[in-house]
């Protein structure tokens, strides 16, 4: 590569460099309150589902708590993050009460 | 698959559960409390052959020479003693219409705690002693206790107390809803829940004597015998519906509400296969 064609990019790149940082030091697409409500109702849909089965767990409830709490302070990335957190634990305990309708035999003393 | 081998496949399957060799589906599914109680007890004698079968009930002292010890010098002036005195007083209290507890219960309540849980075929439910206690309560126009407080541990330990040595005597009547129950109750005892995907017998049956953080693990066998239980780790009392729901806050599962069907069978399980082992609640644990 020739010196004139290295300066030219390094001069590109560093022109470039504060656009760059900015966008890594911002989220692209800010999160708001629709996505944190729309998050946050599938996530109580599928805690509520887990409760069908009798077989909610707490960490849901706390990640619940924890968007809601978020969202109240307007800190929508965070509520939407915790949101999505809470419908992935309740989906998981879903998981865990269907599967061991038939998987408890295993553990049994005959 | 050739339907030729397919057709000699099943004959031959047929042939080896008509012959025995394997068990037939529903054979293996339907519910055999007395050979579970056999299997039970086997694998816990088993398990730990030093181990008396009546020991089982002092639970992780049992699993343990330096805590037995320990626990025998602490029984000289055992901590559940004033839980004792509360619930021997409350008692013999009348209610405000002037009858009392013992005007609820078969032999006016004395020795009478290795009988419960027992299927009321009437209900078509299982009833517990902390169940019975309560509805005795309403029944006579007082207020029910909560499950999981002192008030209730102190009557449990008094009914345990005049019933000790007794061994359990747990029945299931030939009504189909009482077997249902007990199937209920031992599915839920070998069900994982909670995000630490723990069931009962995750402690219990594979876990016995081992520690988990500073606790050794009690046996299941006999481990409802013992209760009410004063815990060092508590600062008092327990029911066992404080014990249930407590087991299923610390696997990061949401606890059902005390009494709920679920726990009330899960008592009739482990009282049934826990028959022969003498009461010997109130108990302490660390």
């Amino acid at each position: 590569m020739s010196i004139t064609v290295r300066a030219a990019m390094t001069t590109c790149f560093l022109s470039l460099a504060p656009v760059l940082l900015m966008a890594c030091a911002s989220p692209v697409f800010a999160a708001s309150e629709a996505d944190f409500n729309s998050a946050y109702a599938a996530a109580e849909a599928a805690n509520k589902e887990a409760g069908g089965l009798r077989n909610q767990w707490t960490t849901t409830s706390a990640a619940l708590v924890t968007a809601k709490k978020a969202a109240d302070a307007g800190d929508f990335d965070q509520a939407v993050a915790s949101a999505r957190e809470a419908e992935a634990l309740a989906k998981a305990s879903i998981f865990q009460a269907t599967t061991e309708k038939e998987a408890w035999k295993a553990l049994e003393i005959r | 698959m050739r339907p030729v081998i397919r057709s000699a496949s099943a004959v031959l399957a047929l042939t080896a559960v008509w012959l025995g060799l394997v068990p037939a589906a529903s054979a293996v599914d339907t519910p055999d409390p007395v050979a579970d109680a056999r299997a039970f007890q086997k694998f816990f004698v088993e398990k730990f052959p030093k181990v008396k079968l009546e020991d089982f009930v002092n639970g992780p002292y049992s699993m343990n020479e330096d805590m037995y010890r320990q626990w025998q010098d602490k029984e000289q002036f055992p901590p559940y003693d004033f839980s004792l005195d509360a619930g021997k007083e409350m008692f013999g209290k009348p209610f405000k219409n002037g009858k009392s507890y013992a005007d609820c219960f078969p032999n006016h309540g004395i020795g009478v705690r290795q009988n419960y849980p027992y299927f009321d075929e009437k209900e078509g439910k299982v009833i517990t002693l902390e169940l019975a206690l309560n509805r005795c309560r309403e029944a006579n126009g007082e207020a029910p206790f909560s499950y999981v407080k002192d008030e209730m541990a102190a009557l449990t330990a008094y009914m345990a107390y005049t019933s000790r040595g007794k061994p359990f005597d747990i029945k299931i009547p030939n009504d189909p809803r009482a077997l249902e129950a007990y199937q209920n109750g031992k599915r839920y005892f070998y069900t994982r829940r909670g995000q630490l995907n723990f069931s009962c017998a995750s402690c219990h049956v594979q876990n016995p004597g081992e520690r988990i953080r500073a606790e050794v693990l009690a046996p299941a066998i006999g481990i409802l015998n013992a209760m009410p239980i004063y815990r060092s780790e508590w600062g008092g009392m327990g029911t066992t519906s404080r014990r249930f729901t407590t087991c299923n806050s610390q696997i990061r599962g949401v606890p059902l509400e005390p009494q709920a069907d679920e726990y009330r069978d899960l008592e009739y399980f482990l009282s049934y296969v826990s028959n022969g082992l003498p009461i010997s609640g109130p108990g302490a644990r660390p």
